[in-house]
C-alpha cells in the first residue's frame, strides 16, 4: 500500500468544552448515538483503508479511544492508537510519530470530520498531478437551526470564523491561496510571483478546508522537521506550502529531478532536450512547469512543488465537528439529509426507534429523530428532530425539539428542551425550559428553571 | 496487392459521383480518356468535367521533385496518356495491371455499340486482373457477341495480357474467341471453380495459422497471467472470449463445425460494444462498473463509450479498492483520463517511463518467475490504463515490444540483471523509435521543404512541428498555414509556437480549407497510425485535410514514425475509432451565451457524436514520410512485415 493514514482524532477540545469531558474524548461523542470518530473510521474502511494510525492527544483519552476501537473494530481494522503529550497541535502529533510513517504518501485525516467524500478521490488528485499536498475542499455546511429564523441568522454571524479564504487557479486544481483562522481578519496578501505565473486567481469564501490531506512523506517530514515552531497543519503547515510553492526551498522535491538525470545518462544529451519538449508539447503543463521552465523552455531551473485541491461535489455531505453549533448541526444532519451517513435504516415515519423504547400514550415522535435503546418515554411527550441517546428516562408532557439528548439522562415531566445539548447522566427536574443551553455530564438542573444559551455544567470542571 | 490498388483509381474529385453510379459507369468515365482519343472522341467529351478539362488544365508538376512524381503514379498516368499516345504502348508492356486498366478502356469503346454489357466487361476484366482470368470469364457473364463486335480493340490487348499469363490461357485467348466460350462453361468451370474454392480456403486456413501462431506471441504472456490479478484477469478473458463466439455464432452457414473450433483459436478483434450478452458478462467482472451511456449514437454502439464524467469518480471512489497499481502508472493512467496528455508519442513515452518506474520498484515474489509475474503485472497495468482511456496503437506497439523483451529474457538472468536490461530497453525503444526517428524524419521532411513553398497542417503534430522549425533553422522561406478545428483547438499552441520562433502563420480552421488551399504547396500531417493497406488513421479532419489537397493536386505528406505502424486493414474510421466527450462539441470555447445544447442528454432523438480519429484512405496520401525514409502507401506492409523483428526486438 502505498499511502498511509493518518487519522488525528484529537483529545479534550477546549471548544467543546461542556459536552467533552475526562470520559468522553471528542473523538467519543457520540453523533446519532456513534462515536463521532467511527464515521471517519468507516469512510476509509469503505475505501478499503484497514491499516490506520490513530493519534490521541492525552494519555487517557488514548486508551479510552483505543479501548472503544478494539472493542468495535477488533476484525475488521487494523487500528495502531498512538498517544502524544497534549496541546502539540496537528502538526506536532504528526511530528511525534514521525518514525511510523514509511509510505510515499500519507493521507491525514481529522477524526471529526464526517463526511461521505472517498479519500480515494483526494488520493487519486494527489497521484494525478504528484503533489507536494493535496487537500480537499468542501463547501461550508448550512449551520444553525432551520426552523427558527433568528437563531440562525445570529448564528450565521458568528460562523465565518471557522472558514477560509482560498484562492484557486482557473482550472480549479491548485491552491494559491489559503488563509485560516485568525489570518482571515487580515489583509489578504498574495505573492506577484504566483499571480504572474498563474494569471488568473480565483479568490472564494465558501469553501472550507476538510482537514482531509495528502502528503508526500518526504515533504511533510521535511517541513515538520524544519519548522519547529509550526504547531498545526492547517495554519501553520499548509499555508506555508502553499506560499512557497513557486520557490520551493524543499530539497526533497529536487532530489527526484537528480535520480531522473542519473538514469538519463545513458541518452545523449541532445535527445534528452528532445524528448522533454516532446513530452511539454503534447502535455498541458501546469503553471508550476512553466514557471519551473524559465525563459528558453529548456530543462527546469527553478523548483516549484504543487498543491493541489479536490474540490467536493456539492451533493456531497461534509462537516467537520469541531464546535457545538457544529455538533447540533451534525447530529441534525446525520438522521436528516444526510440520513445515508448514520448506517440505520430510517422507518416509514422517517425516524429510528430503537425495539426497545417504550413510549408512553399520545406521545408523538416526529421525523427526523432517533430514540436509543431502552429509553423510555412518559405520555403526551413530543420529540421533533432530535437524538436521545440509550436508557433515558423522560416523563410525561416533555417537549425536545432539535436537540441531542446523550444516553443516562433523566427528564422529568413538564420539561421544555429546545435547541440543546444535555450529556450523560444529567437530570433535569420538573419543568424546566432550555433554550440554546449546554448541559454537562452529570449535572442536575434545579425544577422550574429557564435556561437561554447558557453552558450549564458541575463547577468544579 | 498491387493490382488491386490499381484498380480502385481514385475518384476524381472533380467528376463528383452522387447517388447510385454503377462500379462499371464510373470506370469508364475516368478511364475513357486514354484510350478514347481515338475511337471515341464523343465519349470524352460526354464525361462531364475531369477528362475534358485534363488537356488543358494538367497541372504543371509543380513540384519538380521526382519523388512526386513516382510516388503518385496513379494521378499521372492518366493525364500523361492522354497527351501523349505513345507512353500507353509503353505502359502495357511494363506492368500486368496497367494492360488490365487499359483493357477496361477498351470496354469503354466497346460501349458505343452495346451499352449493356460494358459493365460485365469492365467487371470481367478487373477480376481477371485479380489473377483468376479463366475462373471467372464464364462467371462474369461474358458474353460472346461482345468480343466480337470490336475484336481489334479486345484482342491484341488480351494477348499482350496474357502474355504474362500461363500458356492455357494463351491459347485460349489466341483469337478464338468463340472457341473460348464454348469450352468455358463446360470443361473448366466446374472444375476450376471448386479448386479454387479448396485453394482459396486453404489458403485462408494458412492465412488464419500463420496469424494464430504471431498472435500467440502477443497473447501467451497475457494468458499466462493468470495468478497475481484473479479479478481482471477474469475481465481481460472474458473480453476475449467474447468476440470469437460471436464470430462463430454470426457464421450461421450451418455445417462448418470444424471451422467454429479453428475460429476460436483465433484471436478475436475487439469486444464489441453493442452486444447485449457479452457486455454484460464482461460488465459482471469488469473493475470498475461503467455505467451506461445514453444517447449513444447508432453506428458507433460497438465502440467503448465515453465516460468521463462517472469514470472518474468511480475510478477515484475505488482507489484504495482496485488491485494495487504501481503509483507511476496510475499517474499516467490519471493523466490520460483528465486529458492532461494527449498525443500518441506522448502518451506512449509517458506510458514507458511509468513501466520503467514500475519495474524499477518491481520485486519478484518468491515461487514464480520472472518473466510471468511480471507480465502478469504490465498485463494489469495495460486493463488499467485501458479503464483510463483506450490505449493509442502506439501505445499497443509498444506494450507488445515491451512483452516481448519480457519474454525474451533467459531464465538465468538474475532478477536484478533482468530489470536493468528492461529498464535500458526501454531507454532504447524511446530513443531509437520515438526520438532517433522523429530526428530522422525531420530530416527527410525538411528535404521537401523548398524556399517560396506554403505548407498547410492540420491540428497539432509534434514531428511537422519539429519539421517545420528545422527546415526554418535551414534557412528555407516559406509560409506556414495552421489549419485547425473544434474542440481542442490543438493547432493554437502550435501556431504560438511557430510565430515564436519567427514563422509566417496563417490560421484558419478547418471549414475554411478548401479556400486556403489554392495557395498551399504542401500538406504535412502527423498520424496516430498507419495501417497496412495505406490508411492514414489520424486526428479527426485529416482525412478532409488530404481530400481537398488531392482535389486541388496538393502532395500530402504524412509524418509518421514506423514504430505507430499496425498490421491491421482498415478501410473506414467506423469499426475502430475511439469516442471522445460529446459535451465539448455543444459547447463554444468562450461563449457561454451559446447554450442550445445545454441539455441535449435530454433529449431522446439526439445523439452527439465526437469521434476522435478518422481513416484517410491511401488514395489521398502522396508520400509517408518514416523513419525507413520517404515511401508511398503502399509500402507500409512491406515495413510492417520485413521490419517487424527490427521494430520489436
Amino acid at each position: 500500500m502505498d499511502f498511509q493514514v493518518v487519522v488525528l482524532a484529537g483529545g479534550t477540545s477546549k471548544k467543546l468544552v461542556p459536552l467533552v469531558s475526562k470520559e468522553v474524548p471528542k473523538a467519543l461523542l457520540p453523533v446519532a448515538n456513534r462515536p463521532v470518530l467511527s464515521y471517519v473510521l468507516e469512510l476509509l474502511e469503505h475505501s478499503n483503508l484497514k491499516d490506520l494510525i490513530v493519534v490521541v492527544e492525552g494519555q487517557d483519552a488514548a486508551l479510552r479511544v483505543g479501548g472503544w476501537i478494539s472493542g468495535a473494530y477488533v476484525d475488521r481494522l487494523h487500528v495502531e492508537v498512538a498517544a502524544v503529550p497534549e496541546d502539540v497541535g496537528t502538526a506536532g502529533a504528526l511530528r511525534a510519530i514521525a518514525h511510523h510513517l514509511t509510505a510515499n504518501d500519507i493521507l491525514v485525516v481529522s477524526g471529526d470530520l464526517v463526511c461521505d467524500v472517498s479519500p480515494g478521490a483526494v488520493a487519486a488528485a494527489h497521484r494525478r498531478h504528484g503533489a507536494a499536498v493535496t487537500a480537499m475542499l468542501c463547501s461550508v455546511p448550512v449551520s444553525g437551526p432551520l426552523e427558527s429564523g433568528s437563531s440562525s441568522g445570529k448564528d450565521k454571524t458568528k460562523k465565518p470564523g471557522c472558514c477560509n479564504i482560498i484562492g484557486l487557479d482557473p482550472t480549479k486544481q491548485f491552491l494559491l491561496y489559503i488563509a485560516t483562522g485568525p489570518e482571515i481578519e487580515r489583509d489578504i496578501r498574495v505573492q506577484k510571483s504566483i499571480l504572474r505565473a498563474v494569471g488568473q486567481m480565483e479568490i472564494r469564501a465558501d469553501l472550507m478546508d476538510a482537514h482531509l490531506y495528502a502528503f508526500k512523506r518526504a515533504v511533510l517530514q521535511e517541513v515538520l522537521d524544519q519548522k519547529d515552531a509550526f504547531q498545526s497543519l492547517q495554519q501553520d503547515v499548509l499555508p506555508y506550502l502553499v506560499r512557497s510553492q513557486l520557490r520551493s526551498e524543499l530539497s526533497l522535491n529536487g532530489a527526484p529531478h537528480t535520480e531522473e538525470n542519473g538514469h538519463d545518462k545513458v541518452v545523449p544529451g541532445i535527445n534528452q532536450v528532445m524528448l522533454s519538449q516532446l513530452l511539454a508539447k503534447t502535455s498541458t503543463p501546469s503553471f508550476h512547469e512553466l514557471y519551473a521552465m524559465g525563459p528558453n523552455g529548456s530543462a527546469p531551473v527553478r523548483r516549484t512543488h504543487k498543491c493541489c485541491v479536490y474540490i467536493a461535489s456539492q451533493d456531497k455531505y461534509c462537516a467537520r465537528l469541531n464546535s457545538i453549533q457544529a455538533f447540533s448541526d451534525i447530529n441534525r444532519d446525520v438522521i436528516g439529509e444526510a440520513s445515508h451517513l448514520s448506517g440505520y435504516s430510517f422507518s416509514a415515519q422517517n425516524n429510528i426507534i430503537h425495539p426497545s423504547a417504550e413510549l408512553g400514550s399520545k406521545t408523538t415522535v416526529g421525523q427526523n429523530c432517533m430514540l436509543g435503546e431502552g429509553s423510555q418515554l412518559g405520555d403526551k411527550c413530543s420529540v421533533k428532530r432530535s437524538v436521545i441517546g440509550r436508557h433515558c428516562r423522560i416523563g410525561s408532557n416533555v417537549k425536545v425539539v432539535n436537540s441531542v439528548v446523550m444516553n443516562h439522562v433523566t427528564i422529568s415531566d413538564g420539561c421544555s428542551i429546545q435547541g440543546s445539548v444535555i450529556c450523560s447522566n444529567a437530570q433535569l427536574q420538573e419543568r424546566v425550559v432550555l433554550k440554546d443551553c449546554q448541559v454537562g455530564a452529570g449535572f442536575v438542573v434545579t425544577s422550574g428553571s429557564e435556561y437561554k444559551g447558557e453552558f450549564l455544567a458541575k463547577k468544579e470542571r | 496487392m498491387e493490382a488491386r490498388r490499381t484498380s480502385r483509381i481514385p475518384i476524381d474529385p472533380k467528376v463528383r459521383q452522387v447517388g447510385f453510379f454503377a462500379p462499371g459507369a464510373l470506370r469508364d468515365r475516368s478511364q475513357s480518356g486514354p484510350l478514347g482519343f481515338s475511337s471515341s472522341p464523343p465519349v470524352s467529351n460526354i464525361s462531364p468535367t475531369g477528362n475534358s478539362l485534363s488537356p488543358v488544365m494538367i497541372p504543371p508538376p509543380r513540384h519538380a521533385s521526382d519523388n512526386f512524381v513516382l510516388s503518385r503514379p496513379l494521378a499521372v498516368p492518366v493525364s500523361d496518356s492522354t497527351l501523349r499516345p505513345p507512353a500507353v504502348e509503353d505502359r502495357m508492356a511494363v506492368g500486368s495491371y496497367d494492360a488490365s486498366e487499359l483493357l477496361l478502356g477498351t470496354s469503354a469503346s466497346s460501349r458505343i455499340g452495346d451499352g449493356e454489357f460494358s459493365e460485365d466487361y469492365s467487371v470481367f476484366f478487373r477480376r481477371s486482373s485479380s489473377g483468376k482470368f479463366a475462373s471467372s470469364l464464364p462467371s462474369g457473364g461474358f458474353d460472346s457477341t461482345a468480343m466480337k463486335i470490336n475484336p481489334p480493340a479486345v484482342v491484341p490487348a488480351v494477348k499482350k495480357y496474357a502474355a504474362k499469363k500461363p500458356a492455357a490461357v494463351i491459347e485460349k485467348s489466341g483469337g478464338a474467341v468463340a472457341e473460348m466460350q464454348n469450352e468455358l462453361p463446360t470443361s473448366s468451370k466446374p472444375l476450376k471453380e471448386k479448386t479454387t474454392k479448396a485453394e482459396r480456403r486453404a489458403l485462408q486456413e494458412s492465412q488464419r495459422a500463420a496469424k494464430a501462431a504471431g498472435k500467440a506471441g502477443g497473447n501467451k504472456p497475457a494468458a499466462a497471467s493468470g495468478a497475481a490479478t484473479p479479478m481482471k484477469e477474469k475481465a481481460s478473458k472474458a473480453v476475449k472470449q467474447v468476440p470469437s463466439s460471436v464470430a462463430a455464432s454470426d457464421k450461421k452457414g450451418g455445417e462448418r463445425i470444424p471451422e467454429k473450433d479453428k475460429k476460436k483459436d483465433v484471436p478475436p478483434p475487439r469486444m464489441q460494444f453493442d452486444d447485449k450478452n457479452r457486455v454484460e458478462k464482461a460488465k459482471r467482472r469488469a473493475v470498475v462498473k461503467p455505467t451506461e451511456a445514453r444517447n449513444r449514437v447508432e453506428l458507433f454502439r460497438h465502440l467503448p463509450q465515453y465516460e468521463h464524467g462517472t469514470q472518474l469518480p468511480k475510478l477515484e471512489s475505488k482507489f484504495f479498492q482496485l488491485d494495487p497499481v504501481h503509483p507511476a502508472v496510475q499517474k499516467v493512467g490519471f493523466q490520460y483520463l483528465a486529458g492532461d496528455i494527449v498525443g500518441g508519442n506522448a502518451r506512449c513515452i509517458a506510458m514507458l517511463r511509468a513501466f520503467q518506474e514500475a519495474i524499477k520498484d518491481y520485486s519478484m515474489p518468491p515461487e514464480k518467475t520472472l518473466a510471468r509475474d511480471l507480465t502478469a503485472k504490465i498485463s494489469s497495468y495495460v486493463s488499467f490504463l485501458n479503464e483510463c482511456r483506450p490505449l493509442s496503437i502506439s501505445m499497443g506497439n509498444s506494450i507488445r515490444f515491451l512483452k516481448n523483451r519480457i519474454a525474451k529474457l533467459p531464465l538465468t538472468v538474475s532478477e536484478s540483471e533482468a530489470k536493468d536490461a528492461l529498464y535500458s530497453d526501454i531507454d532504447r525503444f524511446i530513443n531509437e523509435k520515438i526520438v532517433l526517428a522523429d530526428k530522422v524524419i525531420v530530416r527527410h521532411a525538411a528535404t521537401k521543404i523548398r524556399d517560396g513553398d506554403v505548407l498547410l497542417t492540420y491540428g497539432f503534430s509534434c514531428v511537422v512541428e519539429m519539421t517545420m522549425l528545422y527546415a526554418h533553422e535551414l534557412g528555407r522561406q516559406f509560409r506556414v498555414v495552421v489549419v485547425d478545428s473544434h474542440p481542442k483547438f490543438e493547432g493554437q499552441a502550435l501556431l504560438r509556437r511557430l510565430v515564436e520562433k519567427g514563422l509566417s502563420c496563417s490560421y484558419t480552421q478547418i471549414n475554411a480549407v478548401s479556400y486556403i488551399m489554392h495557395e498551399v504547396t504542401r500538406v504535412f500531417l502527423g498520424a496516430a497510425s498507419i495501417f497496412s493497406n495505406g490508411t492514414v488513421y489520424s486526428r479527426v479532419g485529416t482525412a478532409c485535410v488530404a481530400m481537398v489537397a488531392h482535389a486541388f493536386r496538393v502532395p500530402v505528406l504524412i509524418c509518421c514514425e514506423a514504430y505507430k505502424f499496425h498490421e491491421r486493414v482498415q478501410l473506414d474510421s467506423i469499426c475502430s475509432n475511439e469516442l471522445g466527450d460529446p459535451d465539448v462539441i455543444s459547447k463554444v470555447a468562450g461563449r457561454a451565451d451559446v447554450n442550445y445544447l445545454d441539455n441535449w442528454r435530454d433529449k431522446e432523438n439526439l445523439q452527439l457524436l465526437n469521434l476522435i480519429y478518422d481513416a484517410t484512405p491511401s488514395d489521398y496520401v502522396s508520400m509517408i514520410i518514416t523513419d525507413y525514409g520517404m515511401v508511398p502507401p503502399t509500402s507500409v506492409p512491406v515495413i510492417v512485415r520485413e521490419y517487424r523483428e527490427h521494430l520489436w526486438i
